[in-house]
């Protein structure tokens, strides 16, 4: 693991580079889907440690479903990968987490630029309330002051992707809190777009929708998967089948931290697990 | 009410053409014991009875057994005896348990019959000593100067301009300099969260306890006792920074809190920085809330006396200059021109206090417009991100909410 700081041009080879016809808004972030591997991750909150032993390699360009019962410590590894795990007081964690072999966590490293690189996705939708939807879009931008020329296209583009323009292309500039709660989850995904992240971090993001929405927001995550890494936390066995091209089963047994049980491709993890507790957990025996 | 039978008004459609002409069921009364609107004949002769025989049971024993006098003493013995006469009559005629709730209603009901009856008196009062003796159009253009208490038509010729204009520059210079100081002071309250919260917090609170001629005491003895500066309406302003300070602070820290903490995790999470996400999220999100806590404070300082009388001094001619020379102030007039023994004075003074009112009335009103716009905000998006009206309505009168589904 290197320390040098995080750079496009520093970055392996991606498969197919997004790029924008018009070639303006670039610079902020790569533009390629990213590969993480985390390694050997423990994670504590004060003293009491919730996730032990995490190694697990999250591919390019694909999705990678994180799953398991409440309280095994999915979304706490979920936020360890772009450094939001820090943001709660008393939070530590040991081990590494690289984002295309840089370590996110080397000395040097910002968590702001490892954020931009790395963006995320709420289980409740969080649309910023005192700005309109474009505004929403383009907070990130604003946030990292950087100029893009072409604001109007990026904003089509973004809300494109996350399957919103057509329901909100006549309305742009009312509040982002004016929309549906699916909207608004579709928002906040264009939102995290708008940066141009490598990887896409999802926490549970339907959890808080309905079927329709669910359904629309998956149809959106399948959309964007070729450009992004996508790791996605969620509950929803069906989900996870549906999305993902990979799986992660997290349990943490009681009284003991949240640790990795089982990690492979989706059909396996689902067609024919290694572990009975895995098999146990799909097909509904517990959690 | 049950579903299963709906009551219908005579009438209503009948079952035939139900379909096309539903007409919902008239609502039914249902029984209160508290709203005076459903009170029966018998209560309503119960409570009067009361009223009346405790009103000459108390006559009785003032004036005639006794030789006692005073009306506050007269009204509270027969609010006492009231009270006591309501809870037994009703208690033989009813029951025991709607004797008990029907007084500690009658009791919560008279405590805010009270305050706003002492509210409306003042204000009430104030105009009335006020109003008739003002001359419109000198009270607002002219100064004291050429002040004649004794010659009959002495208001005619003077006015308090200068003391409007004082206190208008006083407050407007001490809000420049306190309303930044008390947004940051929140924000490292509740957003920094670094080290020393508690002590800032304890010292905030602290603060806000301080006696407003200490804060007068304070800033004489440290500039105007040593000649750093004289007295001036400036020295008022930093005075009033000390009273604005704390109490600003705290509202807007509980104005901040109440704003989501997922907006500022969504902020940090697409790589802004912490003074970004306050700046850009955090601030705009609680903005009416902030303006209101302002507001307010403001209205809070315009009124102090204390601060000024060592500060700006009062001046009884124009002083524009808000940061040289002795200053007048609209407290200051009433409390020095209400102690003279003359009748020019006097109405002086009560004009004063009723300019003042009418100032601290319109800032409660922007106060409540700002809370209203941003409700409008919030029903047009569909949600309340902040319950920061609910702070608003702490300080400011709500009108009576239509009660009517609660029955």
């Amino acid at each position: 693991m290197t320390t040098t700081p995080l750079r496009t041009d520093d970055m392996a080879p991606a498969p197919a580079p997004a790029r924008d016809p018009k070639g303006d808004h670039l610079r902020l972030a790569g533009s390629a889907a990213g590969e993480i591997e985390a390694e050997g991750v423990y994670a504590w909150f004060g003293s009491r440690l919730v996730l032990e032993n995490v190694t697990l390699t999250m591919e390019r360009s694909k999705v990678t479903a994180l799953i398991g019962p409440s309280g095994c410590g999915k979304s706490t590894f979920l936020r360890i990968l772009n450094r939001m795990h820090e943001v709660v007081p008393g939070a530590q964690l040991a081990g590494t987490v690289g984002l295309n072999g840089v370590d996110i966590y080397g000395s040097g490293q910002r968590a702001m630029d490892t954020r931009r690189h790395i963006g995320m996705v709420f289980q409740k939708p969080n649309p910023f309330p005192a700005m309109t939807i474009q505004e929403n879009v383009l907070a990130g931008l604003k946030f990292s002051r950087s100029q893009a020329k072409h604001r109007d296209d990026l904003v089509e583009e973004m809300l494109t992707k996350a399957g919103l323009w057509n329901e909100v292309k006549d309305r742009l500039g009312s509040l982002g809190g004016a929309l549906s709660g699916g909207q608004q989850q579709r928002l906040c995904i264009a939102r995290s777009l708008a940066v141009r992240p490598s990887v896409l971090l999802m926490d549970e993001p339907c959890s808080a929708l309905d079927p329709t929405s669910t359904l629309r927001i998956e149809k959106t995550i399948q959309d964007i998967a070729g450009e992004v890494t996508v790791v996605i936390v969620t509950h929803n066995m069906q989900q996870a089948q549906r999305v993902s091209d990979f799986c992660a089963f997290f349990l943490a047994e009681e009284n003991k931290p949240g640790r990795v049980v089982e990690a492979g491709p989706t059909e396996l993890m689902f067609g024919n697990p290694a572990d009975p507790r895995t098999a146990d957990y799909v097909n509904g025996q517990f959690g | 009410m049950s579903i299963d039978t709906p009551v219908r008004t005579p009438g209503a459609a009948s079952s035939a053409d139900a379909e096309t002409t539903v007409m919902p069921p008239a609502p039914r009364r249902l029984p209160s014991a508290i709203r005076p609107g459903d009170f029966s004949s018998t209560d309503v002769a119960l409570l009067a009875f009361s009223a009346l025989s405790s009103f000459f049971l108390v006559w009785v024993a003032f004036y005639q057994i006794t030789s006692l006098s005073g009306v506050l003493g007269f009204l509270v013995s027969w609010f006492v005896l009231f009270i006591a006469m309501t809870w037994i009559s009703t208690a033989q005629v009813i029951e025991r348990q709607v004797a008990t709730d029907r007084v500690v209603a009658t009791l919560v009901v008279s405590a805010a019959v009270l305050v706003v009856g002492l509210v409306l008196f003042i204000v009430l009062w104030v105009a009335y000593k006020a109003v008739p003796s003002i001359h419109w159009t000198s009270l607002f253009t002219k100064d004291q100067k050429n002040f004649q208490p004794a010659s009959p038509n002495a208001l005619s010729t003077v006015g308090i301009s200068e003391a409007i204009v004082g206190t208008m520059e006083q407050v407007a210079v001490a809000a420049l300099i306190g309303v930044p100081i008390a947004i940051t002071t929140a924000v490292f309250l509740n957003e920094v969260k670094g080290r020393g919260v508690k002590l800032v917090r304890t010292v905030v609170t602290a603060m806000s306890g301080t006696p407003s001629v200490v804060a007068g005491v304070f800033i004489y003895s440290i500039f105007i006792i040593d000649h750093i500066m004289n007295y001036s309406g400036f020295a008022a302003s930093l005075a009033l920074v000390v009273i604005l300070l704390p109490s600003v602070t705290r509202v807007v820290e509980e104005v901040l809190r109440v704003v989501p903490s997922g907006l500022r995790e969504a902020s940090l999470a697409l790589g802004a920085p912490e003074w970004r996400t306050t700046w850009s999220v955090v601030l705009p999100t609680a903005r009416s809330g902030v303006v209101t806590a302002v507001l307010l404070g403001v209205a809070r300082i315009v009124g102090e006396t204390a601060p000024l009388i060592f500060t700006a001094f009062g001046s009884q001619v124009m002083n524009w200059n808000v940061f040289h020379g002795a200053q007048g102030a609209l407290p200051i007039v009433i409390y020095s021109d209400v102690r003279q023994a003359n009748q020019s004075f006097l109405d002086l003074a009560f004009q004063a206090g009723f300019v003042l009112m009418s100032l601290v009335l319109v800032l409660f009103v922007l106060a409540r417009l700002f809370s209203r716009v941003r409700d409008k905000d919030a029903k047009k998006r569909g949600d309340l991100p902040i319950e920061d009206d609910a702070l608003a309505r702490m300080f400011l009168p709500v009108p009576m909410e239509k009660s009517e589904n609660l029955s």
